[in-house]
């Protein structure tokens, strides 16, 4: 399926891009990660404590072992500091 | 429910006037504005925001707190882009029938807000910039409700 793969905060300044189209048969967001993280190590830097990201599927928050279904969108993130 | 995520600055005290004014069935209107507060050395700070949700997050809340509390109206302002010292961030007002519960939602609102909004803060000083970790009792405060 295609994905729109999106970064905020430091894990887009880490990553060094805020939006991406992927191809992928990544069955939860767990499985995305790894994918992700297997690319390049700016992408296993982003991604190397999960207790750090929070993660939103289609703009609602969820958990990374949330299934991705028919999902189009998928956010990466810290822990929003709002207000 | 009116809720507004933008880069322009605003008028907290009209916009107060606006949300209390004419109106006879609310006793109680209660705001709360957030700063850009400066301990030294801050230049401005930046505030990045995930437009497709923001205002959704946002109204989810709003909402949940309409189901919560009897409310007569609720409003959220939340600015994104590069505020300087002193500039306002954001504001929440809440119109009840009485104060108890228009405190306790704008109370609700701001926990919910800090954590549940996606918003994230850079702060960019004299000699470097951070992005501003979110705190653990900020996390916890949701715990309250």
């Amino acid at each position: 399926m295609t994905l729109d793969v999106l970064y905020f905060a430091w894990v887009r300044e880490r990553i060094g891009l805020p939006r991406e189209r992927i191809e992928t048969d990544a069955a939860t967001v767990a499985d995305l990660v790894e994918e992700l993280r297997a690319r390049e190590d700016r992408y296993a830097a982003a991604f190397a404590d999960l207790a750090a990201l929070r993660v939103a599927v289609d703009q609602d928050l969820t958990s990374f072992d949330a299934p991705l279904g028919a999902a189009r969108e998928v956010a990466f993130f810290p822990p929003m500091t709002g207000g | 429910m009116d809720v507004r995520v933008q880069s322009d600055a605003f008028d907290a005290g009209a916009e107060l006037n606006a949300f209390a004014g004419g109106r006879d069935d609310v006793g109680a209107v209660v705001s709360f504005s957030g700063l850009v507060r400066d301990d030294g050395g801050l230049r401005h700070m930046e505030i990045e925001h995930y437009p497709g949700m923001t205002a959704k997050a946002i109204e989810g809340i709003a909402r949940e707190a309409m189901e919560r509390w009897t409310l007569g109206d609720v409003l959220v302002i939340h600015r994104h882009g590069i505020l300087r010292p002193g500039a306002r961030i954001m504001m929440v007002a809440t119109a009840a029938p009485h104060r108890a519960a228009a405190f306790e939602a704008a109370d609700f609102l701001m926990d919910y807000l800090k954590s549940r909004a996606p918003f994230w803060k850079k702060e960019v000083r004299d000699d470097g910039a951070d992005w501003v970790a979110a705190k653990a009792a900020d996390e916890a405060a949701l715990g309250r409700w």
